[in-house]
């Protein structure tokens, strides 16, 4: 081989590494922004699919209580009053304040439910039994123990308690099927009491005044959900 | 689910708290100079509590307790950091209660000895061929405030409607309940002196382990697997575990078997 050849070559070498050195980084970039976006879309799709509920802005803005985890006392939960806009529908209502609740509250380190936990249905019998279908998230991304998984559970039962009167008793279930406990402790095999007043549709709603958006933490000290079997 | 099973009393009746002995209702923690552990004192070295319970050793009544360290096998309940598994500290822990308690004179029955995970029903099953036990579940949260202990016992349940002697398995813990709180509420007492912020009293919530054990049940979680040293739970063993005894010890008076066997308590 020439000289000539040989400078041609150790060139042609040089412009292959300078081009990669260039290229790869910025293929590396575009991997990375397409995964990101794919994941995005997966789970704009799994929350599309999984929640239909429309807020409707012809319902009225109503004071919404939510119970979230306190911040300054150990395993007890808070209302805090929200502004939203509500269905008179009690399937409807249900489904949107549990879903309010499971986007959970602005400061993360008082979330009761996992953030990637969903609600798949919802239903309510005639006789005020209501049944919530959750996601798997709900029982896999849970903190594993007793207070967690009893607040979890607290803060779902007085969270409705506290909006849809009409809910007296609930069944947890956890895609679609009963589970003898949410992470390996609290007892989901049979129904938590939610209120214990006769069953009654809500008095009308009276509309908020404040902007929306509005929260309010509440100090009423919370109560514990009792369970009930069935004889 | 065992279903329509059901489980003849073996345990024993329990007097109702207005047949428990004056002396019985005085030893709440905190309330009554005899059973309020001394600060400071080695644990397990006999103690007033300790003499109590021998005094009243000869009535017969609790002798046994059934230790459940929970989870285990594939089952490695609260994981935190440095690979901590709630599955093996409660193994531990177990072995620290069993010996404060056989100190204190009762024997010791565990739900495993090793990384076996019996399912609640065993476990309950276990409690449920003794006579004249109560129950102990130890769990280590992943949440709450590090360094304090929690005792929970079982959340109301319909009562037992069958008079025919029998508990629904279902259902076994709803005739205990009021001594399981009684029982829970001297554990609380002792280990919230040993570790402040954990509350007064025992809290009640829904734990399946609870509800198909036919005798006073109570469970004990210790806040939490997120502390970053392992020997930050370690330290605590000693005292929960005399907490423990100290809060069977206290407990054992308000509990006598029958001479016949098969009643409600």
């Amino acid at each position: 081989m020439t000289s000539r050849w040989k400078i041609v070559l150790i060139g042609g070498l040089v412009f292959i590494v300078l081009a990669a050195a260039i290229y790869f980084p910025i293929l590396r970039r575009r991997v990375k922004r397409a995964a990101r976006l794919q994941q995005q879309s997966e789970e704009q799709a799994r929350r599309e699919l999984t929640q239909p509920i429309a807020i409707n802005p012809g319902d009225p803005r109503v004071k919404t209580k939510l119970f979230w985890a306190s911040d300054s006392i150990d395993a007890t939960l808070v209302p805090v009053t929200v502004e939203l806009p509500l269905s008179r529908d009690p399937v409807l209502r249900s489904k949107q304040v549990l879903n309010t609740l499971l986007a959970g509250p602005v400061d993360a380190e008082l979330r009761t439910l996992p953030p990637d936990a969903l609600l798949l249905a919802f239903y309510l019998l005639p006789d005020g039994t209501a049944i919530a279908d959750f996601s798997e998230a709900l029982a896999t991304s849970i903190p594993s123990g007793i207070v967690s998984e009893q607040l979890a559970v607290n803060s779902i039962t007085r969270t409705l308690e506290a909006n849809v009167p009409q809910v007296q008793r609930l069944k947890i279930l956890i895609h679609g099927q009963e589970v003898e406990t949410l992470a390996g402790h609290l007892d989901l095999t049979g129904t938590f009491v939610v209120s214990t007043h006769p069953a009654q549709a809500p008095a009308a709603d009276k509309p908020a005044a404040a902007a929306s958006g509005t929260l309010t933490p509440d100090k009423t000290p919370d109560k514990m959900a009792q369970p009930e079997r069935k004889p | 689910m065992i279903g329509l099973l059901s489980v003849a009393l073996l345990a024993a009746v329990m007097v109702s708290p207005s047949q428990v002995p004056p002396q019985t209702q005085q030893v709440a923690p905190g309330t009554s100079a005899p059973a309020t552990p001394s600060a400071g004192s080695p644990q397990g070295v006999a103690g007033p509590v300790a003499s109590a319970f021998g005094a009243q050793a000869q009535h017969g009544g609790l002798n046994i307790v059934v230790l459940d360290p929970a989870h285990g096998g594939t089952d490695p309940g609260a994981r935190g950091t440095g690979g901590m598994r709630e599955s093996e500290i409660v193994l531990d822990f177990a072995t620290q209660v069993r010996r404060a308690l056989e100190l204190q004179g009762f024997q010791v029955v565990q739900t495993r000895q090793g990384n076996e995970n019996p399912s609640f029903d065993d476990r309950s099953a276990t409690a449920n061929a003794q006579r004249g036990a109560v129950f102990v579940t130890l769990h280590i949260s992943s949440t709450g405030l590090p360094g304090t202990a929690r005792v929970y016992v079982n959340s109301d349940l319909p009562p037992v409607a069958g008079a025919n002697g029998l508990i629904p398995w279902e259902r076994a813990q709803a005739p205990f309940l009021g001594l399981s709180r009684r029982f829970g509420d001297l554990v609380q007492g002792f280990l919230t002196q040993r570790f402040k912020g954990s509350p007064d009293t025992a809290q009640t919530a829904s734990v399946r382990q609870l509800r198909t054990t036919a005798a006073p049940a109570i469970a004990v979680e210790i806040s939490s697997v997120t502390v970053e040293d392992r020997a930050d739970l370690d330290r605590m063993a000693p005292s929960v575990a005399d907490a423990i005894a100290r809060g069977a010890a206290a407990f054992k008076p308000s509990y006598v078997v029958p001479n016949t066997p098969g009643a409600l308590p």
